[in-house]
């Protein structure tokens, strides 16, 4: 019988601490399904961030680094430096990236480090039981918003792609989200991409998914991810924000 | 003989590269030395001073509190030090730069107008620093000249070789030069 | 051997390329600057990495990266970046990873002054970041101590897989004295647990500080603390000045103890027995060597660039048996070899 659905090879064996209906899941897939099409396993050093995915580390067979919260992009400009032809990743969340690391993102970035970026954006934290992120929506309750966010008080969310855009040294910044067949299908092209583009040395490519947290968000899984594309796609808008392989294309 | 010596100015009159010189001339002759510049926040024209032992002990503290030798060009500097020379000291002053006179008596003074004599000579433009430490060789004998020569040989880097020329004739000057 | 006239930032930096330190990242901060500016000239030829960082915060953690995949990597800085390094340096420690940290001491606290100081003995010793860990810290006093120590900081700091650090200050920072670079072989390690990618030929490597099981963490703490042990027990380092016989051993480490050994030469020369004890490792502290030093000693003179930490050591080295006196600059102050004559001659007197 044809198999038409398997465990990607570098993705390990084992139960994830993940809730049900966390997307986490889905994106660890797609990052191991790109690291494979590619044979980098042995080739590639992973840096995990302080949130959810903090444990990623266990999930992912290559080799893997545990960073301080925020400081996983300075980290991984440390490896990268050191073995420049080795393929190198962060993973990260919103609070981690968008927050506390907002700095050493947007440093990494701007010197065109050539590592990959998974940023997992759910708009809230979620390890630490549902605060307000830089991501937060207007309007959303959080633990620590629990009026709702109000701009005028908490200010207004971070969008961190289109910030990232302005930046030279971004070869990639794209927005995803792996809330639908058709959306998960254009994530795993980006995130494709991304590692493409460090593998040729274009710079820092950054792959922004949105994905959901039924736990923190009291949802239904099915309504969280319906929730993606009520609320957040449209703060969030789907698309590429920068790409140096389509810029020399036109030209 | 030990030397702890005190050089002072303003920054951009060369005190630094003068003590550097004396320090290198310590270590072409073998003896212990250290060198230890005041350090603040970046300026040109501040107050700036340097402190330079040469002996023939290893050197404790490199901070010159009590020099017996006092290099000085500009008038704050020599108020600010003269009180502290050992007796017996030798004090050298920019006379162009300085307009007061030590009333001290117990130390050796000598006035060297080393920023004119370097007017109207290009290989001189600041050299009256190094003038300034040929009048210090001559009145201590603590190098020879041919010591200095090795040190500026040490310390001027290749490309920039046509300062040792400049540097060696200002030397002279200050040497010869009677107070 | 030829002897170069260096300043201690820039021998200590040509020390480390000699030392194979592979990787550097940094943030300029007076006064260590030299630091950072003669590896940016002089690391890239020796097929290294020098990168100024984005911040402390940043450097630190590029640090960790580098250091992760077995290369040799350092940082350095002065106090209030320091403090900046302390959650890095931390999650360095419990990642049992090595490195090689600088502080050039200046006056503190908050932005403080630029001149030298020793203030940050206990952040160094007892406080750099949260947890249970050490450091293994070093204070050297010349610049040839700079780079002696600098090479040995890489060797041990590999060996124990833990972070180092070379405690200077501002004086040892800027002055220039002859320094010689020793022809010594550094001790390369091998570092299985490196994270080099695992080229499909053994299990994938985790560098890691997180034990979220309390008794798998006490185990990784307690692993640790016997390497410390072993480096108790072996690796100490003083120098000993004319202890002997002396009635009043002064206690000073760094700079400091420059001043101490004129003020103790001064007062042999009058004719008061006073001796130096002189701490190179301030973590672990040389507490064997100490009560070598003090045992024919009436009275203990601690000087130091702040207001008495080190004394504390001291005191609990030498298990109070003898009296400790204290004379402290502060905030950029340097003591004189006059003053801490005068704190003798108050000592030999009682």
């Amino acid at each position: 019988m044809a198999v038409v659905f398997e465990r990607p090879k570098s993705l390990v064996d084992i139960p994830t601490h993940y809730c049900p209906g966390c997307t986490h899941g889905i994106i660890h897939r797609l990052v191991c399904e790109v690291i494979d099409e590619m044979g980098i396993e042995g080739d590639t050093i992973g840096v995990c961030p302080v949130g959810c995915s903090v444990m990623a580390y266990d999930y992912f067979g290559c080799d893997m680094i545990e960073a301080a919260h925020g400081r996983a992009p300075a980290t991984a400009t440390g490896v990268k430096r050191a073995m420049p032809e080795k393929m190198v990743f962060t993973y990260q969340g919103d609070g981690d990236l968008a927050a506390i690391g907002t700095a050493e993102t947007v440093h990494a970035a701007t010197r065109g480090e050539n590592i990959v970026v998974i940023f997992v954006n759910n708009t809230i934290y979620g390890m630490t039981g549902g605060q307000m992120a830089p991501t937060t929506l207007p309007g959303q309750v959080t633990q620590t918003t629990p009026y709702g966010r109000d701009p005028q008080v908490q200010g207004y969310p971070v969008r961190m792609c289109e910030m990232l855009s302005t930046l030279d040294g971004v070869a990639l910044a794209q927005r995803v989200a792996v809330n639908s067949v058709p959306h998960i299908r254009e994530a795993k092209k980006a995130i494709r991409k991304a590692f493409e583009n460090a593998k040729n040395g274009l710079g820092f490519s950054i792959v922004e998914i949105l994905s959901s947290c039924p736990t923190n968000w009291g949802m239904t899984p099915i309504d969280a991810l319906k929730r993606i594309d009520d609320e957040m796609i449209p703060y969030y808008p789907l698309g590429v924000y920068k790409d140096k392989t389509a810029e020399e294309g036109n030209k | 003989m030990n030397y702890d010596i005190l050089l002072a100015g303003f920054g951009g009159q060369g005190i630094l590269f003068a003590g550097k010189i004396l320090a290198y001339s310590g270590l072409m002759a073998d003896k212990e030395v250290s060198w230890l510049p005041s350090y603040g926040p970046e300026m040109r024209g501040g107050t700036c001073n340097c402190s330079v032992c040469i002996s023939e002990q290893p050197i404790g503290s490199p901070l010159v509190v009590n020099p017996n030798v006092l290099v000085v060009m500009n008038t704050p500097s020599l108020e600010k030090f003269i009180d502290k020379v050992q007796p017996g000291g030798i004090v050298i002053v920019d006379s162009s730069m300085v307009d007061i006179k030590v009333e001290r008596t117990d130390v050796k003074v000598c006035y060297v107008p080393a920023t004119e004599l370097t007017t109207g000579d290009p290989q001189l433009k600041g050299g009256a620093n190094i003038i300034l430490i040929g009048k210090l060789l001559a009145e201590t004998k603590m190098f020879t000249e041919e010591i200095f020569k090795k040190a500026l040989e040490k310390v001027v880097p290749p490309k920039k070789a046509f300062l040792i020329d400049n540097n060696l004739k200002a030397i002279k000057i200050g040497m010869e030069y009677n107070c | 051997m030829e002897r170069n006239l260096m300043k201690g930032n820039e021998a200590l930096a040509e020390a480390a390329i000699r030392a194979g330190c592979k990787c550097f990242f940094g943030y300029p901060i007076t006064p260590q600057t030299e630091i950072s500016a003669y590896l940016a000239k002089n690391m890239a030829k020796s097929g290294g990495v020098f990168l100024q960082a984005e911040s402390e915060v940043a450097a630190i953690n590029m640090v960790l990266g580098a250091a992760s995949t077995g290369v040799r990597a350092m940082t350095s800085s002065s106090s209030p970046g320091v403090s900046l390094k302390s959650e890095g340096v931390s999650y360095i420690a419990g990642s049992d990873l090595p490195c090689v940290i600088i502080n050039v001491q200046r006056g503190g606290p908050g932005l403080g002054g630029i001149q030298p100081s020793q203030a940050d003995y206990w952040q160094a010793t007892r406080a750099l970041g949260h947890g249970d860990y050490q450091l293994l810290v070093y204070a050297p006093s010349s610049v040839q101590e700079m780079v002696d120590k600098v090479t040995l900081a890489f060797d041990m700091a590999d060996k124990y897989r833990m972070p180092a650090m070379i405690l200077a200050d501002g004086l040892l920072g800027q002055m220039m004295e002859p320094v010689t670079f020793p022809e010594k072989k550094t001790e390369f390690v091998e570092k299985p647990w490196a994270t080099t990618g695992h080229g499909g030929k053994r299990e994938h490597n985790i560098v890691n500080s997180l034990y979220l099981n309390p008794a798998l963490l006490e185990k990784s703490i307690r692993d640790r603390f016997e390497r410390y042990a072993e480096i108790k027990a072996n690796h100490t380092e003083a120098e000993l000045y004319l202890t002997e016989d002396a009635d009043v051993v002064v206690t000073a480490y760094g700079a400091t103890a420059r001043v101490a050994k004129s003020a103790v030469n001064l007062a042999r020369a009058e004719g008061i027995k006073a001796g130096l004890f002189r701490p190179i490792t301030l973590w672990p502290f040389p507490e064997k060597e100490i009560n070598e030093a003090v045992k024919n000693a009436k009275v203990i003179l601690d000087v130091e660039m702040s207001m008495g930490q080190m004394i504390e050591d001291v005191k609990l080295a030498t298990n109070c048996s003898k009296p400790v006196e204290f004379y402290g600059r502060t905030g950029g102050v340097i003591p004189t070899p006059a003053e801490v004559l005068e704190q003798i001659k108050k000592c030999a007197a009682k």
